[in-house]
């Protein structure tokens, strides 16, 4: 299930190239307009680049010609075996749960009881199987992109393509269905647009960056991550991530700091090594250890100071906290200062590592 | 629950606005006034009432079947494909919408009639269309096909073409992308615009009577009987008019709840 890809598109000024092995999944990130949609679009045969050719488990999808004496072959989305999850669920309104899911085998031609008995199982896996006979405008935002995952792999795809899957979605429902997906996406070929680099860091084996319309970084995700070189990438990089042990409900770290956060499935057992993953701006920087608050506190001495667009970067070791510069200057904040990080436990995505 | 406050709303629209509605209302009310009500049932059962409510029945649940056939590819193909000269395809074929039905009839009688354009074709069969109870249906159908066209065009623009992506990237050919995803989604368009095309066909007079004359049984409907019988006998009339108001408030009914059915 190999994907290999080449297009360009003149008018979206996108030029872009790149291979995807076969079970691995490849996070496409960058900015709006950098041309992520567009490559989707092109894979899944709902745009013609101007030039390109796009090759799917050996069979030829797309070629403009040009490549030396090859014939024209632009094949029918329908038949290229390429599933497509968008931001919205879009399931079928007038088709229950089941026979949504179950859509996708009826069209390869499979009877109808043993499709809908392939579809209660992957309603099964993505765990909505109890929801089966209801109508799509009964299910809530999560449990109804949980179907839309069904329903994509019901219809056994050769190539799965994603668009920010969970960009639509409350922020309460996202750690669990990433989990969900990180299953069920593990041993496919994927292709997942994101602007979310818990999505990168978590779904993708490798990372392309996009940035006007060409590949401007691409590696495996924690190396890109980690030492990134795009400005973008750059950006996404500050999270913070800490590495702990999972004792009494919340994560442990060496000097006995304990972090809570949500924990995405199901609840690790103690002693479990795990991961927790919060955002720079979920950070608030006290200079006194601040009392009386549910939040995570965190002490540590600050190590660089630098601006970041509006806001300062303050990194202390392998922390990052992001705070408005009147409040920089107000904290006096400088190397070598003891500081307090604080984040809400809500804001802190602990996973099994 | 609160009410929410209409902002863009002066108060003195009220006034014309509620002339406007006993515009319409008034001579509905008139017609009812005028209804012999003691004869009512005799005048509305009486042999050639019966034939011609029969007749406009008939032809106008075969109109209405045939703008269905031929509306809905229409439809699609307006909706969903860009080709040059569309806006000028899309205007022919809104035109009968704005043409008076005598014009209609005229055009169709120039067309299908013994020396029409392709009449003469038609005799070789061994048939002739006009005046018989197919060119009832045919000048049905020419007057009522945008009805049905103009609703589900609408309906398919707005529900795009969203739906339709996820189906073929399930692996859904365009016949099963059709009949299962497109055809269920946008049934509150068809069901509506075929409920107008059905009223509209009902109450078809003008190309009806130049293009298929006025037979008793054979090309007489409903509205042609009630233009008969004013001169005649104006109590039938006035009864048979009642007949098709109650039909036409019935219809709206339906049209209404099909578009509120999803």
């Amino acid at each position: 299930m190999t994907l290999s890809f080449t297009a360009t598109v003149t008018d979206r000024d996108v030029e872009v190239s790149f291979d995807v092995a076969d079970g691995e999944t490849v996070a496409l990130l960058g900015p709006n307009g950098a041309g992520k949609s567009t490559v989707l679009s092109v894979v899944a045969g709902l745009l013609r680049p101007d030039a390109g050719r796009v090759e799917l488990a050996g069979r030829t999808l797309l070629s403009t010609g040009g490549y030396a004496d090859q014939a024209r072959v632009d094949v029918a989305p329908h038949r290229r075996r390429v599933a497509l999850l968008a931001q919205e669920p879009l399931l079928f309104p007038h088709l229950t749960v089941l026979d949504n899911v179950a859509f996708g085998p009826r069209s390869a031609g499979v009877a109808r009881a043993e499709a809908r008995s392939r579809a209660q199982e992957w309603l099964d896996e993505v765990g909505i199987g109890e929801l089966a006979d209801r109508r799509p405008g009964q299910l809530s935002g999560g449990q109804a992109q949980r179907a839309a995952v069904a329903r994509a792999l019901a219809a056994e795809p050769d190539l799965l393509l994603l668009d920010e899957p969970m960009a639509a979605l409350d922020v309460a429902v996202t750690p669990a269905l990433r989990q969900t997906l990180r299953r069920v996406l593990a041993e496919r070929t994927c292709v997942v647009v994101t602007h979310d680099v818990l999505d990168a860091l978590l779904l993708a084996d490798r990372v392309l960056v996009l940035e006007g319309g060409r590949v401007v970084e691409a590696g495996p995700t924690r190396e890109v991550l980690t030492r990134p070189r795009s400005a973008f990438a750059a950006r996404l990089a500050g999270l913070n991530l800490v590495v702990g042990a999972w004792h009494d409900g919340a994560l442990v770290l060496d000097d006995g700091t304990t972090l809570a956060g949500l924990v995405a499935g199901e609840s690790p057992v103690d002693g479990e090594p795990v991961v927790a993953v919060f955002r720079p701006t979920a950070v608030a920087v006290y200079r006194s250890a601040p009392h009386g608050s549910p939040r995570n506190v965190v002490p540590a001495t600050v190590t660089q100071v630098e601006p970041l667009g509006d806001l300062v970067r303050v990194r202390a070791g392998d922390l990052n906290a992001d705070v408005t510069a009147p409040a920089a200057a107000e904290l006096e904040l400088v190397p070598g200062v003891e500081v307090f990080f604080s984040v809400k436990a809500t804001e802190v995505d602990v996973y099994p590592a | 629950m609160g009410q929410t406050r209409a902002v863009g709303l002066p108060r003195w629209v009220v006034v014309p606005a509620a002339l406007g509605a006993l515009f319409v209302l008034l001579p509905l009310v008139a017609i009812v006034a005028q209804v012999d009500w003691s004869n009512f049932w005799g005048l509305i059962t009486s042999e050639s009432s019966r034939t011609a409510l029969w007749l406009s029945l008939r032809t106008s649940t075969a109109s209405t079947v045939v703008c269905v056939l031929i509306g809905v590819p229409m439809a699609l193909v307006l909706a969903r494909t860009s080709f040059p000269g569309q806006g000028v395809v899309r205007s022919v074929v809104l035109l009968p919408l704005v043409l008076p039905p005598v014009v209609g009839g005229l055009a169709l009688l120039y067309t299908f009639g013994k020396r029409g354009l392709i009449g003469q074709s038609i005799e070789v069969v061994g048939t002739t269309v006009a005046f018989s109870t197919i060119a009832v249906v045919m000048a049905q159908v020419f007057v009522a096909l945008p009805f049905l066209v103009v609703s589900l065009e609408g309906a398919l623009r707005t529900g795009g073409e969203r739906y339709e992506v996820v189906a073929a990237s399930l692996g859904a050919g365009p016949t099963t992308v059709f009949l299962r995803v497109t055809l269920p989604l946008a049934m509150p368009g068809l069901v509506s615009g075929a409920v107008l095309a059905f009223a509209r066909s009902l109450g078809e007079f003008g190309a009806t009577v130049t293009f298929a004359g006025s037979k008793e049984g054979v090309t007489r409907t409903l509205p042609l009987e009630i233009y008969l019988q004013r001169e005649t006998d104006p109590d039938a009339a006035i009864a048979l008019a009642l007949v098709l108001v109650v039909v036409a408030v019935l219809v709206i009914g339906l049209a209404r709840q099909g578009r509120s059915a999803l």
